[in-house]
């Protein structure tokens, strides 16, 4: 006969702790679109006068619609023809004169859905995550992700991300 | 001498489970590390969006999470069913929200304040007006680092 204690159980009860854990705990899935708000000031911004031909404007209405420089356009083609804007690859005389220049301008109302608006977002954001990977590839033959940091810095530099919000319009709001 | 003799039997012993407890410990310090426990119960609806470009978020401490959506079930006579806002475990309006941030930010270390960023968890339901006034809320109170919580999905063509 042997005088130790049986370990037998020490799998039952090691089972019920983890099952607990299990069922009373959520794996954190703690990712989101990452931005930078503006600084509140009183007083209105000051008059700039910018080109034209260097601002993109963006407009998503209350019916969840997107006018792009006055033209209605698909979210499936925001991204690609926001890069052809800011890279302006034919050097076209509408679009903007050099990716420091580019300023994308979005607005919208208060009624637009918030599934919208972060979409819309989300693509303005993957045009720059797009261009800064390209430029990447063209001038260093790595990955974005693969470069020190003081190389993203001057790929960022060179194309730098420049997303304006107007205040909302009132359209639309759920009473 | 008899006692090792009559061990060394032809008998062939079943599987040992002697190192079964350490497998299960090992599994459950493995999930006790990686998951969080839910510390204040949802009172509105969250069910995130979809996008591509995200960024993850890396110290949970410097991580504040304001929750907009339409009131649960159990919450809609108290509440009504227009979207509003939940901070820690209240229902909340704008104006609740400096005190918030400011509650928070007292735990951190000083060092460490402006990288704290304001994580919204937003239902796909809820209209801009809401969120406007939450982010003007926001930039009002200093707080400019924001995350949109979102699901991962692949980039569009």
């Amino acid at each position: 006969m042997s005088n130790e204690i049986n370990a037998g159980s020490m799998a039952d009860i090691a089972f019920l702790l983890l099952i607990f854990f299990l069922v009373t705990t959520t794996i954190a899935e703690d990712k989101g679109v990452l931005v930078k708000l503006p600084q509140w000031s009183e007083e209105p911004p000051p008059e700039m006068k910018l080109n034209s031909r260097n601002v993109y404007s963006v407009l998503v209405n209350a019916q969840n619609q997107l006018l792009i420089r006055g033209e209605q356009m698909k979210i499936e083609d925001l991204k690609n023809n926001t890069k052809i804007f800011i890279a302006n690859p034919d050097k076209r005389s509408d679009m903007s004169e050099n990716p420091q220049k580019a300023i994308i301008s979005i607005k919208n109302d208060r009624g637009t859905k918030y599934k919208t608006y972060l979409e819309v977002y989300n693509e303005l954001k993957a045009a720059y995550n797009e261009l800064w990977e390209e430029a990447a590839m063209a001038k260093f033959g790595k990955n974005l992700t693969e470069l020190t940091n003081t190389q993203q810095k001057e790929i960022k530099d060179a194309i730098p991300l420049v997303i304006s919000e107007a205040e909302p319009t009132k359209f639309g709001e759920e009473k | 001498m008899s006692k090792f003799k009559k061990k060394q039997g032809n008998v062939t012993p079943g599987i040992s489970t002697a190192s079964l407890p350490d497998i299960v410990f090992m599994l459950l310090f493995f999930f006790m590390v990686v998951t969080k426990m839910r510390d204040t119960e949802l009172m509105v609806k969250v069910n995130t969006p979809q996008a591509s470009e995200l960024t993850k978020l890396e110290k949970k401490t410097l991580v504040n999470f304001i929750f907009v959506g339409r009131p649960t079930d159990k919450y809609k006579g108290k509440a009504g069913t227009k979207p509003r806002i939940q901070l820690g475990d209240k229902f909340a309006t704008t104006d609740d929200i400096p005190l918030f941030l400011e509650k928070h930010k007292v735990g951190v270390a000083e060092s460490q304040r402006q990288s704290i960023i304001s994580s919204l968890k937003v239902d796909v339901d809820v209209t801009m007006g809401i969120i406007g006034d939450v982010k003007t809320s926001l930039r009002k109170a200093g707080q400019l680092k924001v995350n949109y919580s979102a699901k991962k999905r692949e980039r569009t063509k």
